[in-house]
Order: C-alpha cells, then structure tokens, then sequence
C-alpha cells in the first residue's frame, strides 16, 4: 500500500511538472500575438510600441529563458502579471474563482444526491415508470446544450413565469455582507445576514439546475447501469437465500460495489463541473473562473492562461489521484493491479 | 396438424419482430432524425425558403407565422433557413472531429498495445498528458491561439479530443494480442503491420464503433458551445450555437435561440439513440440490461 501510494504521488509530481511545459510551449508558439491583441490597431502598426511593449512583458528573450522563469515564479506562487487587467494573475484568479467554487459545489451536491437515488431506484424498479424518468432525464440531461438549456431555464421561469430572479449572484440593490471566503452562502452566514442569504440562494438555483443537468445524468446512468450488474452477482443471490429484506440488500450488498464506477464518475464531475461552468457563468453573467478564463483567452493573455490552465491541471490531477486512492479504499483488489 | 402448426409459424416471427422492435425502436427513430438532418443538410439550398444571410431590417424579430415558420432574428434573417444552412457546418465539425481523432487515436493506441515495453510507456504518457487537461479550458485557448474559424476550432478541438480512442484501442489490442490467432499469424509469417492492422484492429473494432456513434453527439455539443462563445465561425456564417449566443437575451423573441438549440438537442439525442442501439446489438450482455 505503501509502495503503491509513494508510486503515485511521484507520477502526479512529474505530470504536474510536465504539464506547465505543455501550457509554455502551447502558449507560446501559438500563432496569436499577444502585442497585436492589446495594443489598438494605432499603436500596434509602430514597430517601436510593439517593441517596447515585448520588452516590458519579456516576450523578446528566447523561449528556454522565458519558460524557466515562469517554472520560478510558480515555485513561488507568482504567476506574472495579467496583460489584460494589469495585476498579479493570482489576484484575479482568488476575485473570481469563490464564486465559480459556490456554484459547482452546489451542482455537485444536486447531481450526486439526486443522482445516485434515481439511478438506485431505476435499477431496482427496473423497466418502471421511475425507471422510464431516470431515463429521460439523463438522457435530457447527456443531449441538450448547456447554454441553450440555460437560456431556456431563464426564457421560462425569469421572463415568462416570473418565479425566479434574473441572472447574477444576487439583486443589484443587494447589500453585501463583508467579503470573507468569496462564497456568498458562507459569507451572509457568517455574517447573519439572512435577507440576503436567501437572495443569493434564489439566485443559485438556475444556474446550478442548468450546470448539474449534464453530470446529474451521467451519474443517474452509471448508477443504474452499475448497479443492474451488481444486482446480478451471486452475492446478492446469496443474500436474498439467506432471506434478508430487499432494502437490506440493495443498500448494504448491491451498493457499495455498484458505488466504483459512480466514485471515478463524481471525481471527473467534480473537475469538468469547475472548468465546465463557462457556458452557464456566460448565459447568467456570473463572475466566476469560466468567464475569466474566457476573456483571458479571447484576449490572448499569456500569463492569466497559463495560470489558469496549470491550476485546473493540478486540480484534475489531485483529483484523479483522490480517485485512484478511493478505489485502492473501495476495492483493495485495486491495488494489486 | 395444420391448424396447429399455421399459429406457430405466424407468432413466432411476429413475436420476433415485436421484440426487435421493442429492443430497437429508440435506435431507429435516432437512424431517422440523422437521415433526416444528413438530408437537409445536402439539400440546404433546395429546401430553404430564404437566403440564410439575407438582411431584412423591415422584417426583424418576428414571430413564427406562414411567412416565416419559425420567425425572424434581429436581423429580419429567416430562422428555419438559418437553421437548415447550420446543420452543415455542425455535421462537418462533428464528422471531422471524431473520424480523424478516432483513426490517430487508435493507431496511436494500437502500436503502444502491441508493442509494448518504452514505446507503450512513451505513449501512453503523452496520452495522460493531454488527458489531464480539462478538454474545454484547452480547446478555448486553443482556439483563441489559432483565430476564429470553423477550421481552428476543429483544430483545437482534435488536439484535445484523440487521447481517449488512444486508451481505449490499447486496452482493446492488449486483450486482442493474447489472442491465439495471432500466434498463429505469427508462425504462417504475417509481418507486424499486417498482423496489428488487419487482424487485431478488425477485431477490437466493435466498441470503437460504439464509442464513435454516442462521441459524434458530444463533438457537435462542444463545437456549438466554442461557437455559442464565439470561437467557432465567423458571424454571418449560420451556425446552430452562434444562434443560440445572438438570441440569448431576446427572452421575449423566444424563437430565436429556441429552435436552433432544439436542432443542436435533436442531433444529440439521435446519435446517443444509435450509439446505444449499436452496443446493444454488438454486446448481447449488455442487451439483457
């Protein structure tokens, strides 16, 4: 276990440090100029501007040198100075990213704890009318659009109903509490300011709706079919011999087993649900990581990419790893592999 | 005699077919919604009643109606005509985007299974590499690297989308090449290649197939998010997620972004069918579920 253990923590090492290398190398060779993207037309038809503007950022030393100081500055938690907002990237990133944590988290919670249910209860009622919804709604959930899905949500229960508030984290008129996490939730709580508590809950509810919609069906669908194959096992029939109560069975014997696939399932949710917020942040003019990333990458501005494309890789990659450890937990036969 | 022996030959087949039927309808109804848009999208310029980047400015924003099934955009632009003229570049970036990702990938994944040793080792690093970057963050600053437009995108698209045929061909080969036809290929003295690409490949194809059809949905799914972000065709160009992106603050003008999004869902939805339907047919256990 041991043995296995320091194994992967040094393989997340050495992909992590691989990974800055691949964003270097992407970003830098990429054909976009980021002289050209920032500076207006007028200033970036003087070749002497564009110089000075290469100097200033370093874009004029060879890439070998360029790539070293970068790897120094992440040891340090430096990652420059943003082109397109002219402060240190890590400010930004620690603006934006509460808001985009609040959201996915929430979205996380709703498609696991609705998920894993109807997924359960599509399996055990199989062929059912619930079996039928389980279906429709991942299916649903697999085939519509993020952002056209969010414009409907909004067109539905916004401009037409009128049941829900408009986009944003919370009414302009709004006072907010005092900035501690960045996470609007936990901040009006610590504060006790519960009006606008519940704003910002009402806020929430489209918009991680509309970004749990396509992980809510992939887990309701690896559940079923999970748990269809576990159901199956000799165990279970073993089980029902020894004449436990159905419940008994499909909770305490079916379940765990089934419960692998979903684990691998709800890490990589997780993950594509921080990164994967961009359509919904658009459509529901959220101020999170996703339309920062957007921007930056709009603007091609090298220093706001990379950090934020080296983060997310970390992130996937502690996650990944979180993965793997849960299934060396779940099913030791994992390890010996 | 006969009149027992007329029922049987009767029910059997129809009982049969009913089965069939039940098994494949979904899978059927998927076939015909893509027959449906492989149909319009080749036709586009017989079936559209209007140009779809003709400007009309008198005519904006107007409801469905005889004129205008499903109305105009903010431009007095046919949605219907726009709507038919998109499904071209959707099906193109879709088809592009997994065909060619699929072959590399697979080829890539192959020899790494095959080979074994530094080379599999080697490979199936640069496979973890790009794995390990979420797809869409990539694709974006891809994307906006390269400058807008529908070649770009499917640029930046089939950078991050190969990895995954890559794993999937080395598990498929590696349980392939234990195989005893292949030893046998060996000693009648078939070289590498040929023993890899026509005997192995042919036989680990099925659940690339299926892993093709249900992946064609989710490539036009991201190409239309790219474009709906702005990063897939150039304005006028009619595109499913561009329309979607100009029609989504127009909450009143619903039919806007409404119907090309219900394209965007149909296409989806239809592969997803199929890609189901092919696994079911191709994997009896996975039928039984």
């Amino acid at each position: 276990m041991l043995r296995y253990l320091t194994n992967r923590v040094v393989t997340a090492f050495v992909m992590v440090l691989l990974a800055t290398l691949v964003i270097f190398l992407i970003a830098n060779t990429a054909p976009g100029d980021p002289a050209l993207a920032q500076l207006g037309d007028l200033a970036a038809s003087n070749p002497e501007y564009v110089k000075a503007f290469r100097a200033k950022w370093g874009l004029d030393l060879p890439l070998w040198e360029r790539y070293w100081i970068f790897l120094k500055g992440v040891a340090h938690g430096d990652f420059g100075i943003s082109i397109m907002s002219q402060r240190p990237v890590l400010d930004d990133i620690r603006d934006f990213a509460p808001a985009t944590i609040e959201l996915a988290t929430i979205a996380f919670l709703l498609s696991i704890l609705v998920g894993i249910p109807l997924g359960i209860l599509a399996a055990v009622k199989r062929d059912s009318w619930i079996d039928h919804v389980a279906r429709f709604v991942s299916l649903i959930g697999v085939s519509a659009p993020t952002f056209w899905l969010a414009f409907i949500m909004l067109a539905v229960f916004y401009g037409w109903l009128e049941i829900a508030p408009g986009p944003g984290r919370v009414d302009p008129i709004a006072l907010l509490p005092p900035k501690v996490t960045g996470m609007l939730l936990i901040d009006c709580i610590l504060a006790g300011d519960w009006e606008t508590l519940r704003d910002a809950a009402a806020h929430l509810v489209l918009p991680a709706t509309v970004l749990a919609a396509a992980t809510l069906g992939l887990i309701t669908r690896t559940t079923r079919a999970s748990m269809l194959e576990s159901l199956s096992q000799d165990y279970v029939r073993v089980a029902r011999a020894k004449g436990l109560s159905e419940w008994k069975i499909v909770l305490g014997h079916a379940l765990p087993n089934a419960l692998i696939p979903v684990v691998t399932l709800g890490g990589l949710a997780y993950a594509s649900l921080l990164t994967g917020a961009v359509m919904t942040e658009t459509v529901f003019s959220w101020p999170g990581l996703g339309r920062y990333t957007f921007r930056s990458a709009v603007a091609v501005d090298f220093p706001a990419i990379m950090a934020i494309t080296f983060i997310v890789a970390v992130v996937y990659i502690a996650i990944n790893f979180l993965v793997d450890m849960s299934y060396a937990f779940l099913d030791p036969r994992a390890v010996k592999r | 005699m006969t009149a027992i022996a007329i029922p049987q030959t009767v029910v059997v087949p129809a009982s049969a077919r009913r089965r069939w039927l039940r098994r494949y309808a979904l899978a059927v109804a998927g076939g015909a919604v893509i027959v449906f848009w492989f149909a319009v999208a080749l036709f586009a310029p017989v079936i559209s009643p209007y140009n779809p980047e003709f400007v009309d400015i008198a005519s904006r924003l107007q409801p469905p109606s005889h004129a205008h099934w499903l109305g105009t955009d903010a431009l007095g632009r046919d949605v219907l005509s726009r709507v038919f003229y998109g499904s071209r570049i959707s099906l193109i970036a879709g088809f592009s985007v997994v065909v060619i990702s699929a072959v590399f990938g697979t080829v890539l994944g192959a020899i790494a299974a095959y080979a074994r040793g530094r080379v599999e080792e080697l490979l199936m690093r640069v496979t973890d590499l790009v794995l390990c970057f979420p797809p869409i963050i990539l694709a974006m600053a891809i994307a906006a690297a390269l400058g807008i437009g529908t070649t770009n995108t499917i640029i930046a698209m089939l950078i991050v989308w190969w990895p995954k045929y890559a794993r999937l061909a080395r598990s498929l080969v590696l349980v392939q090449r234990a195989q005893e036809y292949v030893e046998a290929a060996h000693v009648l003295g078939f070289g590498h290649g040929h023993i890899l690409f026509r005997h192995v490949v042919p036989n680990a194809v099925g659940p690339l197939i299926v892993m093709v059809t249900l992946d064609l949905g989710n490539a036009i799914l991201v190409f239309a998010g790219l474009s709906f972000l702005g990063l897939g065709v150039v304005p006028p160009t009619p595109e499913w997620g561009a329309m979607v992106a100009e029609g989504r603050e127009l909450v009143q003008q619903w039919w806007v972004a409404t119907f090309p999004g219900l394209a965007i869902l149909s296409v989806v939805m239809g592969f997803n069918f199929v890609g189901d339907g092919i696994r079911d047919w191709l994997d009896p256990h996975a039928r039984r579920r």
